[in-house]
């Protein structure tokens, strides 16, 4: 036997009692794994946009479009070093259910401006340039439907059509875009603007938004008021951010996860100090004769609250390790369904450190008055006069 | 006095303050008692048996005067160092048996073997040999609940010698025993005293009990009333 056997037997001596605690431990931790990974996963695009980088949109927002002329009147501008728009396309593959984020894009400069974020292979840019009909498919895209280059592959829209009344368009894939850092997303289909342009039947000469490389990210604030500027007082007014604060705010409109991450988390850990704090409190309490007569045999004050103590810490640290593993396995089966809205939705370290860090604090913390209270309890008092 | 005494109090005074009154439990109370003997403590309820065991023991203080035990002036010492000087000198026996319920007979006499720098194995066998002398080598595995009083209170026994302490303090050791189990508890008590020479300090409200020891005291009104067992 050892302290730990006696804090294990301590803390199981009432099954259904310990089971209970271990109970809502493990589900607070669940919750925290499951939120705190969606929060992580929703901010990973902001830490990863590029500094450099702005995003210019429809002063209305950034579902009205924008005419094709800005993009030649940007890249004119002064400290403007590279231009490249998108327009989204609202596709899916074969079922409206199998939706897929897919852009037509100026192929060089897309390319161009996204160098640092993506590994296409050259024979793949040559015949993205080259090709009409190209597609350029995510790895992850490719993987969940097993395409390959050379495959002919038809997408739908649910927001254009063809002019011959089609509601599909055949591209021909002509390369897989990888990931050239962690945590970048592949999840989405590029194909040309020029031949989606001429085939639509409505919204010609339209773009949806333009991402442009500044000369240095020094000069963001002129670059942001010159192109603001310049289209002022036009149908189509603009508005230009940094890439972080373009994609901070599309995620501000899914509501402020942090604040729910913490809140609920919060709430749910104010409740579990309360009642196992209290439980462990009554417990500590029942068995006051228990440490009187540890302290008659010569167990120091400190090894009684270490004793105490390290109940609560096995108490918080079983539930709270289960819990997070119920999290990583939430995660991982939901990881492959909601690529398309939460891509990158992993529990990862920095998780899992916090979680221990939260462990830790919580059977300290849920420990603290009845292991105080052992620590004070007085050998003869607690015995009773019998 | 001699100096052969293992314990020694020495104008020992100790009252309780209960709301406004104050009780006085001794007064200037002196006592000596060598090492190897066997001493009966009875007395009135209320008269000071248990709180005598319990300054004895270290678990609670004196007001005012000094106990000696093993040359070693308890008085005065800190938590931590009474602590100590418990671990190291005393083994309780309460009447109550006191033994943990989610431990067996053997994890509760290893109890105070985990403040010792004992190994594993020298404890396993320091626990053998203590259940051995209660007669309780064959319920090393039980728990407390499958154990007769009796046995429980051997198994209590075995805590408190497992340790090998100079002074084993008894309270009321047999107060809820039936008269053959405590008889037979008394002869456990007696053979650790004739053939260990374990000190002993035994609480008792019962004469028969007393005859175990080698001699009585009388307490009341805070005073001693030696009784020779002999006379
Ligand atoms: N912690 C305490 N607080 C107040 N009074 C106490 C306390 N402990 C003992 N007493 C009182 O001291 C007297 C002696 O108690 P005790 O030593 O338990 O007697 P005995 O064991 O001889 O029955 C009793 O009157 C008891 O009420
Ligand atoms: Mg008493």
């Amino acid at each position: 036997m050892n302290d730990f056997v006696l804090v294990f037997k301590n803390l199981f001596r009432r099954k259904l009692r310990a089971g209970l605690m271990i109970f809502s431990i493990f589900i607070a931790f669940a919750i925290f794994g499951v939120l705190a990974s969606f929060e992580r996963a929703f901010n990973a695009g902001q830490e990863l946009a590029a500094a450099d980088r702005l995003v210019t949109v429809n002063k209305i927002n950034f579902t009205q479009p924008l005419p094709y002329s800005y993009y030649g009147r940007i890249a004119g501008m002064e400290g403007v070093k590279r231009v490249t728009f998108a327009n989204w396309f609202g596709g899916y593959y074969q079922d409206p259910k199998q939706f897929l984020i897919t852009f037509a894009v100026e192929p060089r400069s897309y390319m161009d401006v996204m160098a640092e974020e993506f590994d296409i292979a050259p024979d793949a840019q040559a015949a993205f340039v080259r090709t009409r009909t190209a597609a350029l498919v995510g790895e992850t895209v490719a993987n969940k439907y097993g395409w390959k280059v050379g495959d002919r592959v038809p997408l739908s829209s649910s927001i254009f059509s063809q002019k011959n009344g089609a509601r599909s368009w055949d591209f021909d894939v002509v390369g897989i875009i990888k990931p050239k850092k962690p945590l970048i997303d592949t999840n989405f289909v590029l194909f040309q603007y020029e031949y989606f342009n001429e085939t639509r039947s409505f919204a010609k000469d339209t773009i949806g938004w333009l991402v442009l490389q500044t000369t240095s990210p020094a000069i963001n604030d002129k670059v942001i008021k010159t192109i603001d500027e310049t289209f002022a007082n036009s149908p189509f007014e603009t508005a230009t951010d940094t890439e972080k604060a373009f994609n901070k705010a599309f995620m501000a409109q899914l509501g402020n996860i942090a604040l729910i991450v913490t809140l609920v988390v919060g709430a749910a850990f104010v409740t579990i100090l309360m009642i196992v704090g209290n439980t462990m409190m009554m417990a500590i309490r029942e068995r006051s004769r228990e440490i009187a007569v540890l302290k008659a045999l010569g167990f120091p004050g400190g090894r009684v609250l270490r004793l105490v103590l390290g109940e609560t810490l096995l108490l918080a640290l079983i539930g709270g390790l289960a819990g997070l593993g119920a999290a990583a396995l939430v995660t991982t089966a939901m990881r492959e369904s909601l690529a398309n809205f939460v891509p990158g939705l992993a529990l990862n370290a920095q998780i899992v450190v916090l979680a221990l860090a939260l462990m830790v604090a919580l059977g300290l913390a849920t420990g603290l008055m009845p292991a105080v209270n052992a620590l004070r309890l007085k050998v003869a008092a607690g015995l009773g006069r019998g | 006095m001699s100096d052969h005494a293992l314990v020694r109090l020495e104008g020992v005074t100790k009252g309780f303050v209960k709301g406004q009154e104050s009780i006085a439990i001794f007064k200037a109370l002196d006592l000596a008692i060598p090492t190897g003997d066997f001493v009966a403590v009875m007395g009135p309820s209320g008269s000071g048996k248990t709180t005598l065991l319990n300054l004895l023991g270290g678990i609670d203080h004196v007001d005012a005067g000094a106990i000696t035990v093993a040359g070693q002036r308890i008085d005065g010492l800190s938590e931590n160092a009474l602590a100590r000087y418990r671990a190291a000198n005393v083994g309780f026996v309460f009447q109550f048996y006191n033994l943990m319920p989610m431990l067996t007979a053997a994890q509760n006499v290893e109890l105070p073997l985990l403040l010792t720098p004992l190994k594993k194995a020298q404890r396993r066998t320091h626990v053998e040999t203590a259940l051995a002398v209660v007669g309780l080598a064959d319920r090393a595995k039980h728990y407390p609940r499958e154990m007769s009083g009796g046995q429980q209170q051997r198994v209590a026994i075995a805590r408190a010698i497992v340790s090998d302490p100079k002074i084993l303090l008894c309270d009321e050791p047999t107060g809820d025993l039936d008269r053959a189990t405590a008889d037979e508890i008394l002869g456990v008590l007696q053979t650790l005293n004739r053939e260990l020479g374990k000190t002993i300090v035994m609480v008792t409200h019962d004469p028969a009990a007393a005859r175990y020891a080698k001699r009585t005291l009388h307490l009341d009104k805070g005073q001693f009333f030696e009784k020779d067992l002999a006379a």
